[in-house]
């Protein structure tokens, strides 16, 4: 059961980061990875939501695990960093790791205090 | 700057003109593509999460494994799209975007780097945090450069062969 939510979770969240990925590639057109940084920060804060929720094990793993996982990614945002740099492209590349991390953690964040808040 | 004949971004680059168009006449074959391969991913990083739980305050080896080997794989994976497989549509979609891509994740990353800290390991949490980042961008070299170097190794005597058949061709055609 647990493993057929996180395949329709899953099923769902990487085309959506396909689709989001091309929807904000469409409107900026930049060298910087936009689009990978979205759904990297979007993924993070829904990640950051459910984990201070007291969710279920079945949402959990459907909008989580699945979800949230395939949405967001390390390959793509790790190949883009090594391609910016190599690229000669370097403060892109260090920029790229900041804002993720800074945006992944912050967005989290956000999204447990605001879970915290509804749920007390 | 970037070589625009390369993709940057390895699941989707609108500077590539065959990418730019690959959702005509129907964006189907490659939604279905991106979205089986997520599942495969996915469900690759869930069996490795359930075998290997992350232990309160512990280092979260089942998600730094998941991101670390997906790294290097995207780097082969790349290496041959632009090299060997530039013909063939779907095998990025499905590999890269989806297989890869469900199987390594940016969330869980994050939000365990946080359950660390809150678990009261924050030396743990840093640690974690700076070696998969570390870890990926090494991996991910070392994909690409393993994959080119044997590639290029691979097409120099076919090289040499093509070579010498036009030569020969330019030879007896005078």
């Amino acid at each position: 059961m647990t493993v057929l939510l996180v395949v329709l979770g899953a099923a769902l969240g990487a085309p959506a980061r396909y689709l989001v990925d091309r929807l904000v590639q469409a409107r900026h057109d930049s060298v910087f990875p936009w689009g990978t940084l979205a759904v990297n920060v979007a993924g993070s804060a829904l990640l950051g939501f459910l984990a201070a929720l007291p969710a279920s094990p079945a949402v959990t793993a459907a909008l989580g695990t699945g979800f949230c996982g395939a949405l967001t990614t390390y390959s793509t945002f790790s190949y883009e960093t090594l391609r910016l740099a190599q690229d000669g492209a370097r403060f892109y590349a260090l920029a790229n790791i900041t804002a993720s991390l800074a945006g992944g953690l912050g967005a989290a964040y956000v999204g447990m205090v605001a879970a915290t808040a509804l749920t007390t | 700057m970037t070589d625009p004949a390369r993709s940057v971004d390895p699941d989707v680059d609108l500077h590539i003109p065959g990418q730019r168009r690959e959702l005509s006449p129907s964006p189907w074959p490659v939604l279905v593509a991106v979205s089986a391969g997520g599942v495969l991913g996915a469900l690759a990083r869930y069996g490795l999460a359930e075998a290997v739980p992350r232990p309160p305050g512990g280092f979260p080896w089942a998600t730094f494994a998941a991101n670390l080997s997906g790294c290097l794989l995207i780097g082969v994976l790349m290496a041959l799209v632009d090299q060997v497989w530039s013909g063939r549509r779907l095998i990025r979609p499905f590999l890269g975007v989806g297989v890869l891509g469900g199987y390594t994740t940016f969330s869980t990353y994050v939000v365990d780097t946080q359950r660390t800290v809150a678990d009261g390991a924050p030396g743990t949490a840093l640690l974690y945090l700076a070696a998969t980042m570390a870890g990926a961008l090494l991996a991910v070299w070392a994909g690409t450069a393993a994959t080119g170097a044997a590639l290029a190794r691979r097409s120099r005597p076919a090289d040499q062969e093509r070579y010498a058949v036009a030569g020969q061709a330019r030879e007896t055609g005078r």
